[in-house]
């Protein structure tokens, strides 16, 4: 079988600019952050797309100015309800958008899985969700006087996502309470990189969770990352909690031109072990352990 | 008759009173209020009500911290994110969150303030506001009642209201009751926002001052009081360290 275990840097090499980036993930818990700041370190990587869920992930893109289309239900931070970073991107009027109701978004990720054009749903009719999305469609129903969206597939050319355990083949295994919607990502995109915390033997799989717990296949990856701390400043259950105080730092550093030059020269002007130990020594000067 | 119920405890009260008839749904409450108003609906009038921990899991009854004389809560049920939306299209759920802005007809914005294009303020985006106000019922709560939530035409509509619901055809449509710091309204006949109560203590021109669009105050009944047992419940059980005061204006 084949090995699909790569470096960062080899795994991301095919990502062009123009691309249609999925990030799997929700708000800031379980971001393939690795992935993420490995994009940010590519200063040719412009002009993408980004299909997600938000945090850290479109808050990061944004100021860097990666992203010319954003497609999403929301971007949070969770613990703090916005992301100064896209907020600033957004009233600066750099990026087109495409807003949904979640329950909109998820349809989307589901048409494309299914190679369907589009699947109707409820959700959208009657709000502003319509007129901001001027090519979005309405459908209606052959069997009653029903009208639903006809929510359109996503197109995505490559997804990012990061799980828990994964084997070299691409296996992937989620160990915390929500798989989020990174299988529906990994299905819904033409190829799919997983980062894991660890990459274990297959036979290792069922170690630590349950077989529900396998949350795709292999058919659906491409790529396969080592990235301990992978999802870091995000949370990644049961292995680690959000880094709450990282989180405030990022989030008050991006409101401040010259408090977020430093941050970008601290934490992202690196590589990824250069961030966990800038990470580290965050901590450390705040006598934190 | 007099009280020492404060403006948090009596709109707690106006909360749960939106579960009377609601049955076996999920609660689905944002914000400290909203939630401590499940939780009181579930210990008395709505016990068949569904709680959540507000992350995957559903809970038998509710958070109690320090509590001897209720239920410990354990888990009965799991909902990650996606089984929520399959929830909301199957309508067993009743949402009560909050609004940056809300017009005459209940039309709802959280999403941003000012252009599309180029929003003055952007907030948090639609989420899953549409999709709740189309599938199931849908209460609001406004912890600082003013004539900027209160507007006359919102920016973005994300939870449609009775207006637009109608125009769209949307027949799971329906949106209850706003509670808010001064008062409770619901909807007249026409679909527009009507007072439905105001809390005691406060001036009906108050609730007209802080309202941006026309409203009718007069004969307005006083919004009800938290019983004897409601408050025991808020103040002993559910809310001992009096997170409920953080949120309401004053």
């Amino acid at each position: 079988m084949t090995d699909k275990q790569l470096s960062i840097e080899e795994a991301l090499a095919s990502i062009e600019s123009g691309m249609t980036v999925g990030i799997g993930g929700w708000g800031s818990r379980r971001k393939p952050m690795a992935l993420v700041r490995e994009m940010l370190r590519r200063d040719d990587l412009t002009d993408l797309t980004v299909v997600a869920l938000g945090g850290p992930d479109v808050g990061l893109l944004a100021a860097a100015g990666r992203i010319r289309r954003l497609i999403y239900g929301f971007v949070s931070l969770d613990s703090i309800p916005l992301d100064p970073n896209f907020t600033q991107a957004r009233e600066r009027g750099d990026l087109e958008v495409e807003e949904y109701d979640e329950g909109m978004f998820v349809t989307g990720l589901r048409a494309a899985g299914a190679r369907l054009d589009f699947l109707p749903i409820r959700a959208g009719m009657g709000s502003d969700v319509m007129p901001a999305n001027p090519h979005l469609k309405t459908v209606r129903s052959p069997y009653s006087d029903e009208e639903y969206v006809a929510m359109p597939a996503f197109d995505i050319d490559v997804a990012l996502v990061h799980v828990n355990r994964a084997d070299e083949q691409g296996n992937a295994q989620y160990l915390g309470p929500d798989p989020y919607f990174d299988d529906l990502f990994a299905m819904a995109a033409k190829r799919t990189i997983v980062s894991a915390e660890k990459v274990v033997p297959t036979s290792d799989l069922l170690t630590e969770g349950s077989f529900h717990t396998l949350l795709f296949s292999r058919m659906y990856a491409s790529a396969v990352v080592e990235a301990p701390n992978g999802a870091h400043f995000t949370s990644c259950a049961p292995d680690y909690g959000r880094d709450e105080t990282f989180q405030k730092h990022y989030a008050a550093s991006a409101k401040d031109p010259d408090s977020w030059a430093e941050f970008e020269t601290t934490f992202l002007q690196t590589d990824e072990a250069g961030y966990h130990a800038a990470v580290a020594q965050f901590h450390a000067s705040r006598g934190e352990l | 008759m007099t009280t020492d119920a404060t403006v948090a405890e009596i709109c707690i009260a106006a909360c749960a009173d939106t579960y009377h008839e609601s049955g076996e749904v999920l609660a689905h409450a944002v914000g400290i209020i909203p939630a401590l108003g499940a939780r009181l609906a579930k210990l008395t009038t709505a016990p068949d009500l569904v709680l959540s921990d507000g992350e995957a899991f559903f809970l038998s009854g509710p958070p109690t911290p320090d509590a001897e004389d209720t239920e410990s809560m354990s888990v009965e049920g799991w909902a990650p994110f996606r089984r929520i939306f399959d929830i909301v299209a199957t309508g067993r759920r009743q949402s009560m969150m909050g609004a940056s802005q809300i017009d005459r007809f209940g039309n709802q914005n959280i999403s941003l303030i000012g252009d599309w294009a180029r929003p003055t303020r952007q907030l948090i985006g639609v989420r899953g506001v549409p999709g709740n106000t189309a599938n199931h019922r849908v209460d609001y709560w406004v912890a600082r009642h003013s004539a900027r939530i209160f507007v006359e035409a919102v920016d973005m509509v994300s939870g449609v209201g009775n207006d637009r619901a109608r125009t769209a055809g949307l027949t799971h449509h329906q949106l209850g009751v706003i509670v808010t710091n001064l008062a409770v309204f619901d909807y007249a006949d026409d679909g527009t926002v009507k007072v439905r109560s105001i809390h005691p203590g406060v001036e009906p021109q108050g609730v007209i001052d802080a309202t941006g669009f026309a409203i009718e105050v007069d004969g307005a009944p006083l919004t009800r009081l938290p019983s004897t047992e409601e408050l025991h419940l808020i103040r002993v059980v559910l809310d001992p360290l009096d997170e409920r005061r953080r949120e309401i204006g004053t």
